[in-house]
């Protein structure tokens, strides 16, 4: 294997990060402590300017395989680096005034850490690089949500997310050593040439699949394996919680989506009931305990397990384009929407010293404008127009109708109604209740404001304007076909 | 190139709720102030659609159509004919008027008329739109801004109830009938949602028998059409004034209008088949809303539920799918829209005075307040449907539409059903002119003396405005007769000629 030029583009945003963490690295020991906030900006100009550093590099309509197989660069695997940057970027940005996290040069190197692995995610072309990816996304993760040691809930929530996610991804491991095991390579793309010609037994092949998606059912926080978000979420550092529940998420759809459409379209059939059994429990499930939430974070904790049981809806219709573009769609309308919830409760909730619904009580007498960004985020969530929610959900109930999934749409939809009642609940002590702490104002930072205006302006826009992301949606899905 | 008239009528007020968010909470004078001028803008527009209207020449007009996400065929498509161009011109007048009457609202009214405003936006956005995504779009925009409205601004009693009913109820219907929409959208196999395009789509007569239930209830709830009225009275009661009026005024109209235009225009098949077991439904609308205002005490759930039997001749104008009964139920809506509007404003002025709306609490109102009193007079004669009112140009061609209307299936003919419903207007006439007794003419009780004054001039010029334009119609039916019929040609050419 000689080294050529080009073979660098498919990692080129991987070691740009690594380079960005070294600087951060050294920014973190030689800045006076006081200066140390701006090594958020550090971090969030830094990623802004890698995902304008790799536009000029876009990927062919065919997908590429370099590094010996190891990473597949594609337009789904370079939409989901955009993602994943972006939702650093913010995270960064979000955090910076957060006490004892921001001004910690380690938080962004962690937070750097797992994107490199997220991004190798979104392009493993590889067992083997899936493997290490994943666990590249998970190690730093673990230290990030007990990332307050002195604080009792934040170590359990570290402590439970890396008990849980040990043990998922044993199984997970296990699956894949039965695929290597049976079709003797670890390359996705063969792997599935083994299952065709029948090295791989059906049956076995199921089973790996399970033992797959049980790892992976855990990292985008799917029913029955969901039990640790709620937990995690709610001890975890809120700014970490939003990327917990934002690009970790995706990333786990990305893996998913490349393994069951790369490696088991034979077994299209079989999953796709096992996921919509799934969808509708997650989703189910979701909205029904989020409705007995008092905790603004294990609220969000649910709604986030809900929505990830309406993207298993796009996956389950993932054979028609529609059905791959939904999916991709939702994670960018999720992403930025959801940011933006937790980035409100962050900021909210550290002025306010809870995170009980009690403490949001007349929040709109307090800030107009908080209040304001979050009822943009939260009918989003609901999926009400103009907002990013709303198209997408109409994408992945449109994609369902449009297999024939028409009872799979309904539940969807049924379930969207439940969640409307959750979020319009939260809206309603913002607006309508009132606390004694109505004339105190909510004080914010710059860089807060500046996220904050980024991802509402980006929910009306994905919202409105679908036509530009729809058409790129659309690449991305059919590189996964080519 | 033509001047985007539709596209400045449903835009305005966004744009204006979105600039009076930049106005700092305090300043209240100006945000009212915007707040009037964003409506009279609207006004002005939508009556210069109304009357540009080409009668004559029919068919849609004032179109606009830009792409929106080709890849599905979604695009930005409006356009009127004679069927919305009442409605957009009646959004007009209830958005100007509402925000005359709600000069008076303290709490917030930067935020109160940012969300009415963004309501208004949704609202205009359905009656125009040609496109059945854009439709589902601005409807669920007219949609959730009523539950902050009623929650926030709303009577203290019931507000979080009836916000929150009146919602779910809405969102329900609404996602329902987009199920179906997506069906029709796959079914058609063109890959468009241009609503024109669907009509000719000439789905199966089995497809269209399935999908117009849902299609048509989806939407007719937020008609009000029994038994999924319940919402309404509730929604109505605990709403604040300018709220009350929108909501029963033009956002029932939303839900009849989309039942009509997704529903009935674009399904008709499924429509002759169901509609004589529908137009019972809408029976009982009629009949049992009139008998449940009748025994109200509240003020204003009488108006409530006079709402909930009015609505029913709507829907029971449709249902007859007679060139008539069409044309009534056209008429029906504006002539409605404008009287419940003018209802809701009597009652929240009476009760902003009295505190208390139990009708038998209530009386002499005549004395204190003269103008208020002649303006609900005229609204029951609208109501009662009176000759010489805009009620009665709208109610006798429903009751003509039934008595010439031949059902496909199931009864021989409707003329039982038109002579239940004519009487039913007797209840009507009974509960209004108990109002007008009591709270009007009645004896005032001894603690009002010196506590009631009389309306400020805004609220005058609110009252003389719905009175006029009710009148006026009633005196010259010129002004709306012809314009619905030709919206209802185009209806019933989809129906196959009648």
């Amino acid at each position: 294997m000689s080294l050529n030029p080009s073979m660098f583009i498919p990692v080129l945003p991987q070691i740009l990060l690594l380079a960005l963490g070294i600087v951060i690295l050294f920014l973190d020991v030689l800045l006076p402590r006081e200066q140390h906030r701006y090594l958020g900006w550090v971090a969030a100009v830094g990623m802004v300017v890698i995902m304008l550093a790799i536009l000029p590099f876009m990927p062919q309509e065919q997908f590429q395989l370099t590094w010996g197989g190891m990473v597949r660069f594609d337009w789904m695997s370079y939409t989901f680096w955009m993602l994943f940057l972006f939702g650093a970027a913010v995270t960064a940005l979000l955090a910076m005034d957060y006490p004892e996290l921001g001004e910690r040069g380690s938080f962004y190197l962690l937070l750097i850490a797992s994107t490199i692995g997220m991004m190798f995610m979104a392009s493993a072309g590889d067992l083997v690089m899936l493997y290490l990816s994943i666990e590249t996304v998970s190690i730093p993760l673990y230290i990030l949500a007990g990332f307050f040691v002195r604080s009792d809930e934040s170590t359990e929530a570290g402590f439970k997310y890396l008990l849980f996610g040990a043990m998922t991804s044993a199984i997970l491991l296990y699956g894949f050593s039965l695929l290597y095991g049976f079709s003797g390579t670890t390359d996705l793309h063969q792997i599935v040439l083994g299952i065709v010609q029948g090295k791989v037994s059906l049956p076995l092949a199921f089973t790996s699949m399970m033992l797959v998606l049980v790892g992976l059912s855990f990292k985008v926080s799917v029913v029955p394996f969901h039990f640790w978000a709620p937990d995690v979420y709610q001890g975890a550092p809120t700014p970490v919680a939003g990327f917990l529940s934002t690009a970790s998420k995706a990333a786990g759809f990305a893996v998913l989506i490349r393994i069951l459409f790369i490696v088991f379209p034979i077994l299209g059939n079989q999953w796709a009931i096992v996921l919509a059994a799934l969808s509708v429990a997650t989703m189910t499930l979701g909205n029904l305990v989020a409705l007995a939430q008092r905790n603004i974070k294990r609220l969000l904790a649910y709604s986030s397990i809900a929505h990830a049981g309406y993207i298993l809806i796009g996956v389950v219709s993932g054979f028609s384009e529609l059905g791959m573009v939904s999916v991709v769609y939702y994670l960018v309308a999720y992403l930025m929407t959801n940011l933006a919830a937790f980035g409100i409760v962050s900021a909210f909730g550290r002025v306010a010293g809870s995170d009980d619904m009690t403490a949001y009580y007349g929040l709109s007498r307090r800030s107009p404008g908080l209040a304001l960004a979050m009822l943009v985020a939260f009918l989003s969530l609901a999926g009400m127009p103009p907002f990013a929610g709303f198209i997408a959900k109409v994408f992945i109930f449109a994609a369902a109708v449009g297999v024939g999934q028409i009872w799979l749409a309904v539940v969807g939809v049924l379930n969207s109604i439940i969640g409307l009642y959750y979020y319009l609940t939260v809206m309603k002590y913002v607006y309508l209740y009132r606390s004694e702490n109505d004339d105190q104002p909510v004080p914010l930072s710059g860089s807060f404001k500046l996220a904050l205006g980024v991802l509402v302006a980006g929910i009306v826009v994905i919202g409105v304007l679908f036509s530009p992301w729809f058409n790129w949606a659309s690449v991305a899905a059919r590189s996964m076909f080519f | 190139m033509q001047f985007p008239l539709l596209s400045f009528i449903v835009f305005t007020p966004m744009l204006a709720g979105l600039l009076i968010l930049l106005i700092p909470g305090e300043r209240k004078t100006e945000i009212r102030v915007a707040a009037l001028a964003a409506g009279a803008f609207a006004l002005a527009l939508s009556l210069w659609a109304y009357f540009a209207y080409d009668v004559a020449a029919g068919g849609y007009q004032f179109v606009e159509r830009y792409n929106w996400l080709p890849a599905l065929g979604i695009s930005y498509y409006v356009g009127i004919d004679g069927m919305n161009a009442p409605l957009v011109l009646l959004t007009g007048v209830v958005m100007f008027t509402g925000v005359l009457i709600s000069w008076g609202i303290d709490d917030r009214p930067r935020e109160f008329f940012a969300f009415l405003f963004i309501l208004a936006t949704g609202v205009f956005g359905v009656f125009v739109a040609l496109d059945l995504f854009m439709l589902f779009f601005f409807y669920e925009i007219a949609v959730f801004p009523m539950y902050l409205l009623i929650s926030i601004w709303g009577w203290k009693v019931t507000r979080e109830y009836a916000a929150m009913k009146l919602t779910l109820y809405l969102f329900i219907g609404s996602v329902i009938a987009l199920v179906g929409a997506l069906a029709m959208y796959f079914t058609s196999g063109l890959g468009t949602f241009d609503m024109l395009a669907l009509e000719q789509a000439g789905f199966s007569t089995a497809f269209q028998r399935v999908v117009f239930p849902f299609v048509f209830f989806g939407f007719a709830v937020l008609g009000g059409i029994f038994p999924f009225h319940n919402w309404s009275p509730d929604g109505h009661v605990a709403a604040p004034t300018a709220v009350s009026m929108f909501h029963a005024g033009v956002l029932m109209k939303l839900g009849a209008f989309a039942a009509l235009r997704v529903g009935i225009m674009l399904l008709p098949e499924g429509a002759r088949f169901h509609m004589p077991w529908i137009i019972l439904l809408t029976l009982v609308n009629v009949v049992y809303g009139a008998f449940i205002a009748s025994v109200q005490t509240d003020f204003k759930y009488v108006i409530g539920f006079s709402s909930v039997s009015h609505m029913g001749l709507v829907a029971m104008g449709f249902a007859t799918l007679s060139r008539e009964g069409m044309l009534g139920a056209g008429i029906q809506m504006f002539s409605h829209g404008v009287m419940t509007a003018l209802f809701f404003a009597v009652v929240g002025m009476v009760y902003d005075q009295a505190h208390t709306r139990e009708i038998p609490q209530l009386g002499g109102f005549r004395k204190f307040m003269p103008v208020v009193a002649v303006a609900f007079i005229v609204g029951g004669l609208v109501s009662m449907g009176m000759p010489g009112f805009s009620g009665f140009v709208a109610e006798f061609p429903i009751f003509m539409g039934l008595w010439n209307a031949k059902p496909s299936w199931l009864w021989a003919n409707y003329t039982w059903v038109a002579i239940i419903a004519a009487i039913s207007i007797v209840i009507t006439a009974s509960y209004i002119i108990r109002i007008i007794g009591k709270v009007f003419f009645g004896q005032p009780p001894a603690e009002f003396d010196g506590h009631i004054h009389d309306v400020n001039v805004l609220d005058k010029v609110a009252l003389v405005f719905l009175s006029t334009i009710m009148i006026a119609i009633g005196v010259f039916p010129r002004l709306i007769v012809p314009l619905v019929q030709s919206g209802v040609d185009n209806v019933l050419r989809l129906l196959g000629g009648a």
